[in-house]
């Protein structure tokens, strides 16, 4: 078992997940609770990733990240060094590449809250954040849940976007996922073995473990 | 108190509010509050008519396309200036219609939900002391889905009022009862009002809300006021037909209690007494409502029958419907009669004439007020 890839993936999967917390919550009540005219559109783009092959997202962040590019530069002159084959860069590439799986759960638990709830809180004093901690969050923990454990495991099974963007650089990007193509293609068949059935366990797990969230309403 | 002038459109996709599909396409809202003692305030409207959406206007909760909201020196919404406070930071206590309480929250928690700007102390002794006043002690820990609708309308307006509010809004506070609890807790609200002394707006369809409950009434109609007033100046001349039918056609009397005796209450309505079964719990003031199918004529006084009330009468106008003559009459106070096109032809009386209005005291209702 190529213990460091693990380590790597587990890494890449929980700073995702974290990322995604910061950035999807926020995001996800926007959309559950906005009237703008161009909604649809957000929407849109953060679903854009279900439908579109991982390497049209890795190659258009190569282009946009290259050395020679403005962020590219940006990026070089504040933390030093590429986007490009660098771990930062697939954990940018990884939290674009899974923002609806964790943001749609979180909207579509977000909207299933009364809304006279939430016009309840302001109209006692509750700032709009306030309410989402005391009133949204705790009617909707498990689609929150349930949303970052969908993000975590499709980062750890995630193939062409981290292929693309991070190069398979043994301890740096190189995750499970992408251990066992090369050890497929070393004809080290029993590595490969052994990493599947570790990645099919987890995500039989996972899937259970989001389908009982599903089910389950907050106790009420 | 509230000065208000504005105009609010629904967006095209009906999006905008929360509440029953509108007729109107928006709301124009014009009126000024007269004085500065807390009053009670009842929107009276058909469904429809744009009720709510005013109070979520005045909450904060929609924001008008057009106009100002003023309330005492604080302006809430200024369209030509872009100010729109926020609804946490206008201080106004909300009574939705469904209650909106916190279901993952218990019957302490959400009364003192908005505690967050008082010291622990303040608030723990606020929270006692309203527990006492709504009488929800030994519920406190109950979740709402525990609680009778009753006691869930006493928790929300309990919460409502926490913070000291400066306004209370109070959306259809009673139409999410059945028949019997609303009478009772309608009773409740009553006095609850009156000990909170807290400027109340209150949305209704209902008239017995505004007699019961309100020093004036503003009526609406397909989103626009058509009338602002005192109660009684609005239940005696409405102004537009529409008014007249929310306030109803049939006779409604404001009296003062002068006696009590075996539950039978003596009302003194413009000088002259009506007989009622004594509201419950009553102060001094009555709402009373007279049916017009109960009111029976005479063309000489009646003597000899059970009724309690015999009133002289003058006939100001006759009006035939269906099988039956609607008669108005003026017995000191403006009385409506329903009576039988053959018994009115016996009587051969005509508008000028002088008969005298009998009502048993059973068939009046009489409701609280004040």
């Amino acid at each position: 078992m190529d213990w460091i890839a693990v380590g790597v993936t587990l890494k890449l999967a929980a700073l995702t997940t974290a990322a995604l917390a910061a950035i999807g919550l926020p995001l996800a009540y926007w959309l559950a609770t906005t009237r703008r005219a161009w909604r649809p559109l957000v929407d849109a783009a953060v679903a854009v990733p279900l439908l579109l092959p991982p390497t049209v997202l890795g190659f258009y962040l190569l282009m946009s990240t290259g050395p020679d590019t403005l962020a590219g530069r940006v990026y070089a002159r504040v933390a030093g060094g590429t986007l490009p084959f660098s771990f930062a860069g697939v954990w940018l590439a990884s939290v674009l590449y899974n923002l609806p799986f964790a943001v749609r759960p979180f909207a579509a638990g977000f909207a299933a809250i009364d809304r006279r709830l939430l016009e309840a809180a302001r109209c006692l004093g509750a700032s709009p954040v306030r309410t989402f901690a005391t009133v949204v969050l705790p009617l909707s923990w498990p689609a929150v849940l349930a949303g970052l454990v969908l993000a975590f495991a499709h980062t750890v099974g995630e193939f062409g976007v981290v292929l693309m963007v991070g190069g398979n650089i043994p301890g740096v990007t190189r995750t499970i996922a992408l251990a066992i193509y090369d050890d497929v293609q070393a004809l080290d068949y029993g590595a490969a073995h052994e990493a599947s059935a570790l990645l099919l366990v987890f995500a039989v797990c996972v899937l259970a473990l989001t389908y009982t969230l599903q089910r389950r309403t907050p106790a009420v | 108190m509230l000065q208000v002038d504005f105009e609010f459109r629904y967006d095209r996709s009906g999006a905008a509010t929360a509440a029953a599909p509108q007729t109107a396409p928006g709301v124009v809202c014009r009126w000024q509050d007269p004085a500065a003692e807390p009053r009670v305030t009842v929107l009276l409207g058909a469904s429809g008519s744009g009720k709510t959406t005013v109070l979520r206007c005045l909450a904060g909760l929609e924001r008008p396309q057009r106009g100002r909201i003023q309330f005492g020196g604080h302006v809430w919404f200024d369209a030509s200036t872009g100010v729109h406070v926020p609804p946490h930071r206008r201080n106004v206590g909300v009574l939705f219609q469904d209650y909106a309480l916190f279901p993952h929250l218990s019957v302490a928690r959400n009364i003192a939900f908005g505690a967050s700007e008082m010291s622990r102390t303040a608030a723990a002794r606020r929270l006692e002391e309203l527990i006492d006043v709504f009488r929800l002690r030994g519920l406190e820990t109950r979740l709402p889905r525990a609680l009778s609708g009753g006691q869930q309308q006493r928790v929300a307006l309990a919460r409502a009022v926490f913070r000291r509010p400066q306004l209370l809004l109070l959306d259809e506070p009673l139409s999410a009862l059945d028949r019997p609890t609303r009478d009772e807790v309608r009773e409740d609200l009553r006095l609850l009002i009156h000990e909170l002394a807290i400027p109340a707006y209150l949305v209704s369809h209902d008239r017995v809300d505004a007699l019961t409950l309100a020093d004036r009434t503003i009526v609406l109609d397909d989103g626009r006021v058509v009338q602002a007033g005192p109660t009684q100046e609005v239940f005696d001349h409405p102004a537009t037909a529409a008014a007249a039918r929310l306030v109803g056609i049939d006779t409604i009397l404001l009296g003062r209690i002068t006696a009590v005796r075996d539950g039978l209450a003596r009302i003194q309505v413009e000088g002259r007494d009506v007989w009622a079964e004594a509201p419950a719990d009553a102060g001094h003031e009555a709402a009373l409502c007279i049916r017009a199918e109960d009111v029976a004529l005479a063309r000489h006084e009646v003597i000899d029958s059970s009724a309690m009330n015999r009133w002289r009468a003058v006939v100001r106008s006759e009006a035939r419907e269906g099988p039956f003559v609607r008669v108005a009459l003026d017995c000191g106070f403006h009385l409506s009669a329903l009576v039988t096109r053959d018994a009115w032809q016996r009587l051969g009386l005509k508008p000028g004439d002088e008969a005298w209005a009998v009502a048993k005291a059973a068939s009046i209702r009489s409701l609280p007020r004040g």
